[in-house]
């Protein structure tokens, strides 16, 4: 098994490595990929477009938006998926959720929690700068969302688990990660109700106010505005369910214990 | 001597990203543990990203993020482009040349997320079979089915 495994693997990294020669070089600026019109259209167009000057996002939240509206969906299905697969009892019974004693347990390190204590507050506006100014800098809602969840999973660590599911209980975490995909396909179904294509953020130029002169029209706004909703939403969705599945899977879905 | 320049030292990421997939594959394949496999589907999924992000690297170009000093300013630095002997359309003109395509990352930031979110789910099936059955080795795994079938 071991010896057809191997000889398996070694034939298709050998074809692999044989199409090799066909591929662009590195960095060739006239590589297949670089040359195709929708990615020159990207990034030329881009910016007139939608106003947003980080392309990725911009292809992320508008050109491809239903691509990340249902990464999004899928992202919340796994989560609900671990808590099916882990335990669903837990959901409903509350008791199990409080700490096994109020005190401090006696294992748990003072600097840690301390230094954790000035970390997070930190971390978390960090991450709601990361989501909001995604389309700016590097960033956006997954991005945020991560760094968001794992500041919740860093409280948990330093501390232990029922200490961090106090803040946000599995039942909130699910609403939460529901919220964001509502959030998300409600942007959409409002560009539908205003007579356009769905996730068409320039119909939603009616909630913007008229666009002074000289600024950029607001039909263009409004697909930058657009994708700051949708990026939050996504953000939800992320940082609920990242929280979600370290919970799960560190606690075998028991939400008690050390970690 | 130009034949390996040519092959490897110029596709050096598709080396790159062919032995790291075939590191994950042989993991996928030939371990017998739950957990070593979920390792390999995870090196396998980065091998992948790599060779994503690789293709959409563009010598000389930057990242594609347009460099902005609010609306004023870009169309002030345009102008100023212009009386330098550059193309004078305005700040909207921008060279595909001068950014790296950004199609790729985009397609693989959504790619990292669902390679989170499958090993999540992995990993929670393999912690329900560990309860199930007290162990993570397949073959271990398969007795204990047969066993509790006959």
């Amino acid at each position: 098994m071991k010896t057809l495994g191997f000889i398996v693997v070694a034939v298709i990294g050998a074809l692999l490595i044989y199409a090799e020669g066909d591929f662009p070089a590195w960095g060739d600026p006239q590589s297949p990929a670089s040359q195709h019109a929708i990615s020159r259209h990207f990034i030329s167009q881009a910016m007139s477009e939608t106003a947003v000057p980080n392309m990725v996002t911009a292809v992320l939240a508008d050109y491809r938006g239903y691509d990340t509206m249902f990464e999004t969906v899928v992202i919340f299905t796994a989560g609900i998926a671990i808590i099916g697969i882990l335990g669903m009892a837990r959901l409903t019974d509350r008791e199990s959720l409080e700490p096994m004693s109020e005190t401090e347990p006696a294992d748990r390190d003072m600097i840690v929690i301390n230094t954790c204590r000035l970390l997070i507050p930190v971390m978390q506006l960090f991450a709601f700068y990361v989501v909001a100014h995604g389309h700016h800098s590097p960033g956006g809602g997954f991005q945020g969302g991560v760094i968001l969840g794992v500041s919740f999973i860093l409280w948990a660590i330093a501390r232990d688990l029922p200490t961090a599911l106090r803040g946000i209980r599995p039942r909130r975490m699910i609403f939460l990660a529901a919220l964001g995909v509502v959030i998300y396909a409600g942007t959409g179904a409002l560009s539908l109700a205003m007579d356009a294509k769905l996730l068409d953020y320039s119909a939603l130029q009616g909630f913007l106010p008229p666009a002074p002169a000289g600024a950029l029209p607001s039909e263009i706004m409004a697909r930058s505005h657009g994708m700051l909703v949708v990026e939050v939403g996504v953000a939800f969705t992320v940082s609920a369910i990242m929280f979600g599945i370290y919970t799960y899977l560190s606690s075998m879905g028991r939400l008690k214990g050390g970690f | 001597m130009d034949a390996l320049q040519e092959i490897v030292i110029a596709r050096f990421n598709y080396w790159v990203y062919v032995v790291l997939m075939m590191i994950g594959l042989h993991a996928m394949i030939t371990k017998n543990n739950l957990i070593k496999k979920l390792i390999g589907m995870s090196i396998f999924q980065t091998a992948i990203i790599l060779f994503f992000v690789s293709v959409g690297v563009k010598e000389g170009a930057t990242i594609p993020i347009v460099s902005h000093h609010g609306h004023e300013e870009v169309a002030g630095e345009a102008g100023h482009h212009g009386e330098g002997g550059g193309p004078a359309h305005g700040a909207d003109e921008i060279d595909p040349d001068d950014h790296e395509n950004p199609l790729p990352h985009v397609l693989m930031l959504t790619a990292i997320v669902v390679g989170v979110a499958t090993l999540g789910v992995g990993l929670a099936v393999s912690q329900k079979i560990y309860r199930e059955y007290g162990s993570l080795e397949e073959n271990e795994i398969l007795e204990a089915m047969r066993s509790t079938d006959g």
